[in-house]
């Protein structure tokens, strides 16, 4: 009893932080073996020619001009869904505020966003062949009423395409990712405002918007990374060429078996992960923001 | 008009229903489209004979490749599962109370795998699990170390914004004041308010390893969406027949972990009280 009460200092610290560091190993050994060894193995795979001689060609070959086209057509794809998605996900957020998590709306919100957010991939083409497919659900009902949505050709298997099926799977990221953020603030501050004399624009626009603003930053950033690297969908919907940075390195891999043009997937890894890095960066710098409120 | 006037955040009851009802619209369209395809005769008109198909008896011999993707996808699922709980939750945990220092280096490692697609990770993938396969065989759920990696940024931001709002320095603390041994720190104070955190962490876990489709396929392992992919080349119906069953299924799944969780949470409350 008295030892538990009031334990040696010395013996305290030495039964408590010892086993902390050791607590500490597994996650530290399992991201060295499955994150940085296969990153550095893939990054500097592009650094080097197919006899294992160190060489800058590779990435040279990334300002060619076809090259730097994906990266644009990349960058306006992930641009223009990250934006619709974060907007429209923080409305849905902003709907969702309020209710009862354990209600029913709210538990089928939850699922249905998160089997869209990450389930996704594959599916999302099929699920939008069948809906603007050159017979697809809506495009025939559209033709019904005399609109034809492929009057300047098919695009659904272009980079324009892309934007319907991704942006249907940036809405339900923004929702499971911006939800927790909507749901932190504390009603303390709603009642002090009213309190004050405050009405809810008051809420809004001074305490709840620059509250919630690096929070908002921080996912449409999340949201553009989640587009700039997303593969599955692209993959299935575009089989033919290499009109995006994924889809380029898929045929950079394809290529280096059949064509003997190596190294040049590592190459454009390198390319996709130094444009991640900034983004990251600018995530990171929005998060000790977010924190800063939170505390 | 004289009702409460809301004094929190939450919308009225007009702007929560236009919104819910306008989005919900147009994000049935696509899965309404895929039910409607499924139902197509190639002839013209409408028939059930694609989802007569996929339930006939044989349906398991005739779409083999299907189950066998199906079956590894959930062993996968499972097991990352308890990768992100036993590998990355106790971390966190640790970090916070801890090591408050290392917060933001676990925060960048986290980050990471977003800066590394899974395109990129595969190729640095090849080599590790040649190794892997040495030392562990190449049975299925040796993927599922890989995709611990891929979902570390979603489990990791779904319990840290949980962390962050909770004080478990504090409740740690209080706790330890009041007699309580580290173990029910653990258990009766710290995960219990953790839960939705650790749910949602679950939830999309869950999701991102059922829709996982590039490691699996520039691996050559068979998995669920390898396994559509393949069959909808030969059978577009049933592809999407498979697609609308997953889509179902992993709602469903998530649904249930939901309620699970709800009335676990009801139930303690009733005990308690």
């Amino acid at each position: 009893m008295t030892v538990e009460t009031s334990p040696p200092r010395r013996a305290r610290r030495l039964v408590s932080v010892s086993p902390s560091v050791l607590g500490l190993t597994p996650f530290a050994l399992y991201v060295l073996l499955f994150l940085a060894i296969p990153t550095v193995l893939a990054v500097l795979s592009g650094l080097f020619d197919a006899q294992g001689h160190f060489t800058l060609a590779n990435v040279a070959a990334l300002f060619a001009p076809d090259i730097l086209k994906t990266f644009a057509s990349s960058f306006w794809v992930s641009a223009v869904t990250a934006v619709v998605g974060a907007v429209v996900g923080a409305l849905v957020c902003y709907a969702l505020l309020g209710m009862n998590p354990q209600g029913a709306l709210r538990s089928m919100v939850d699922s249905a966003a998160s089997v869209l957010a990450q389930f996704g991939g594959v599916m999302l083409a099929f699920a939008f062949i069948a809906t603007i497919g050159i017979q697809g659900f809506v495009t025939v009902f559209l033709r019904g009423l005399g609109i034809d949505i492929f009057s300047n050709g098919v695009w659904l298997y272009q980079v324009p395409g892309l934007l319907l099926p991704y942006i249907y799977f940036q809405v339900p990221l923004m929702i499971i990712t911006f939800m927790p953020a909507l749901e932190g603030l504390k009603p303390q501050w709603a009642e002090a405002n009213a309190t004050l004399g405050g009405t809810r624009l008051t809420y809004w626009v001074r305490i709840a918007g620059p509250v919630l603003a690096p929070s908002f930053l921080g996912s449409l950033l999340l949201l553009f990374a989640n587009a700039f690297s997303s593969y599955a969908t692209a993959a299935a919907l575009i089989s033919q060429g290499a009109q995006i940075v994924p889809l380029q390195i898929r045929a950079a891999l394809i290529s280096e078996t059949v064509l003997g043009r190596s190294n040049m997937a590592g190459a454009l890894a390198l390319g996709m992960i130094v444009i991640m890095v900034v983004l990251m960066w600018g995530y990171s710098a929005l998060q000790s923001r977010t924190t800063r409120w939170q505390q | 008009m004289s009702g409460v006037r809301p004094v929190g955040a939450a919308p009225g009851p007009v702007a929560r229903t236009v919104i819910l009802a306008v989005v919900g619209v147009v994000f049935a369209i696509p899965i309404l489209a895929m039910f409607e395809f499924s139902l197509r005769n190639l002839a013209g008109g409408y028939t059930l004979s694609h989802w007569a198909g996929v339930f006939s008896p044989t349906a398991t011999v005739t779409y083999a490749a299907i189950f066998t993707g199906l079956g590894n996808s959930l062993l996968l699922a499972v097991v990352t599962v308890v990768i992100i709980l036993v590998i990355l939750l106790p971390t966190m945990i640790l970090v916070q109370l801890q090591f408050p220092r290392l917060r933001r280096v676990l925060e960048f490692v986290c980050i990471i795998p977003i800066t590394v697609p899974a395109i990129v990770m595969v190729v640095g993938l090849a080599p590790v699990y040649s190794v892997v396969a040495r030392l562990a065989g190449s049975s299925i759920w040796t993927l599922a170390f890989a995709y611990g990696v891929t979902v570390l940024p979603y489990a990791y931001r779904a319990i840290q914004s949980n962390l962050s709002a909770v004080d478990v320095v504090t409740l740690s603390e209080a706790a330890r004041s009041l007699g309580a041994g580290w173990g029910s720190v653990l258990w009766r104070v710290i995960l219990p308010n953790l839960r939705r955190g650790i749910l949602a962490a679950s939830f999309i876990t869950v999701a991102v390893v059922l829709g996982e489709f590039t490691i699996a396929s520039l691996l050559n392992r068979v998995n669920l969406q390898t396994a559509l992919v393949q069959i909808s080349k030969s059978d577009p119906f049933v592809a999407v027949i498979f697609s609308l069953l997953a889509l179902g299924f992993a709602f469903v799944l998530l649904l249930f972990i939901g309620r699970l969780a709800s009335d676990r949470r009801t139930r303690s409350v009733k005990k308690a009280s």
